[in-house]
């Protein structure tokens, strides 16, 4: 049994925070580039330098991409062989997440009581923490900062299995349409099929931690992200919605397997600044 | 692409000369708020009492930045979603707002009241918070220093770049833009 202090854990995550929102990932950087390329709206063309400018600005101020240093969301992997020492896992989360919001001048944007008072929490916690036990005896963290705007354009939807390919795409791309500038594009779009009501959801945001430009494994879902982003970028929303060939920058699918008589699927939008970073204890 | 320098505040005759699609450079003095602080001017406005500031001529950014570093004027400070102030903001241009600045729709009454007061609707690049932070030259709070990220400041700022979406003459860059290079359609009305 391999021991681990877990305020490793809390160091780990407060210098997360910080490096997910200033820099940019390599793979979201590339997909602007080379958006700038094919895309054909001198609008669009003129967001897309924005956006790679600010890239740069945030790395030589040591800023955030954006102001909306987002909801804390982890996806933590814990080996079987580690035994955790000094406290448990949500607590070294939370106690990462005060850190790197704090020392890293981060914006607090969680409110406690979500209908009534609504008061800050004044440091970003709590995390949504999700935990899965693996064989070995390493702890992945992966960290995303997920951005209200982009969150609330999302939905989950229950399909019947008859609806088929069509009625998933249909669901897809509506969904997105109907979101049109509000979630900041170009998006990345994290989509969930099967499972349950909850479950479906997961996987949809579980599909935006995974790197742009990686299909998914299976030939037929990955010709399937091809499709849905042929037809979102089809809509011709473009940059920031003003017009033009870049909505979407990647879909990405993940799947669970499903009840006899459901299709779940669920709709993940994340901003360009879909900001995601791994780590490995 | 042509861009058009524009200086704030705001009056009627610069309001006409802009049309949805035309990319801006916005310098001079312009304010934020955003969800708490509208909620606050608009219970003033209820009471029949004194805003915190004249809103005449000028424009509104919806905008949280992140705190400022020791040393920096501002934060990341990008536009939040404009659709949230969509119940406010009527009655902002009724009592002299000339334009607001944020990202994403708008619904019909604030695209009628913008015809109605003659006012414009601009779309800053969401997301380009570091970029737009350095067109900030200087930022104090004037309003609700309670409210922290939400709080009432007063910027200045020297070509800060952002594009007319909805304009005085009823035109939306956001339905027209699309149209111009959709290459197929699902008939989905917009969420408000």
């Amino acid at each position: 049994m391999r021991e681990l202090a877990v305020a490793t854990i809390t160091e780990t995550v407060a210098a997360m925070c910080q490096d997910a929102n200033i820099y940019l990932g390599k793979d979201v950087a590339e997909a602007l580039k080379s958006s700038l390329e094919t895309e054909e709206s001198p609008t669009g063309k003129e967001v897309l330098k924005q956006l790679i400018d600010n890239l740069e600005i945030a790395a030589n101020e040591q800023i955030p991409i954006c102001q909306d240093t987002g909801f804390a969301v982890f996806f933590v992997e814990i080996g079987q062989e580690v035994h955790l020492q000094g406290g448990t896992l949500e607590e070294a989360v939370n106690a990462g997440v005060r850190k790197g919001y704090s020392e890293g001048y981060l914006r607090k944007s969680i409110v406690d009581d979500p209908l009534y008072e609504r008061k800050n929490t004044g440091d970003n916690t709590p995390a949504v923490i999700y935990t899965d036990l693996v064989p070995g005896d390493k702890v992945k963290i992966s960290f995303a900062p997920k951005g209200g705007g982009s969150e609330n354009m999302s939905a989950v939807k229950m399909l019947k299995p008859a609806d088929g390919e069509k009625g998933l795409v249909d669901f897809v791309v509506t969904q997105v349409k109907s979101a049109g500038p509000n979630p900041c594009p170009p998006i990345v779009v994290g989509v969930g099929i099967g499972g349950t009501f909850d479950r479906v959801a997961v996987s949809a945001k579980k599909a935006l931690f995974r790197p742009l430009g990686q299909p998914h494994p299976n030939s037929k879902y990955a010709d399937l992200e091809k499709k849905i982003l042929a037809k979102i970028n089809d809509l011709g929303v473009g940059p920031q919605g003003f017009g033009g060939r870049t909505f979407a920058l990647a879909v990405h699918i993940e799947t669970f397997p499903s009840h006899i008589a459901s299709m779940a699927a669920a709709v993940n939008i994340n901003c360009h600044a879909s900001r995601h970073l791994e780590r490995i204890i | 692409m042509e861009v058009k320098k524009i200086k704030a505040p705001l009056s009627d005759e610069d309001i006409l000369e802009l049309k949805a699609g035309d990319n801006v450079l916005i310098s001079g003095v312009i304010y934020t708020a955003r969800d708490a602080a509208h909620k606050k001017l608009i219970a003033l406005l209820d009471k029949k009492k004194a805003l915190p500031l004249d809103l005449k001529g000028q424009i509104i950014y919806y905008v949280g930045p992140t705190p400022a570093k020791p040393g920096q004027v501002i934060g990341s400070a990008g536009p939040t979603t404009s659709g949230r102030m969509d119940a406010y903001t009527p009655r902002m241009l009724e009592k002299g707002m000339k334009a607001c600045i944020g990202k994403g729709f708008r619904n019909q009454a604030v695209k009628e009241a913008l015809q109605k007061y003659k006012g414009i609707y601009l779309a800053a690049v969401g997301g380009a918070g570091a970029l737009l932070s350095k067109k900030i030259k200087k930022s104090e709070v004037v309003a609700y220093p309670e409210l922290g990220a939400e709080a009432i400041h007063r910027l200045e700022v020297e070509d800060f770049p952002a594009t007319v979406v909805n304009d005085a003459y009823g035109k939306d860059l956001y339905l027209e833009g699309a149209r111009a290079y959709a290459r197929q359609e699902y008939s989905v009305k917009p969420k408000a």
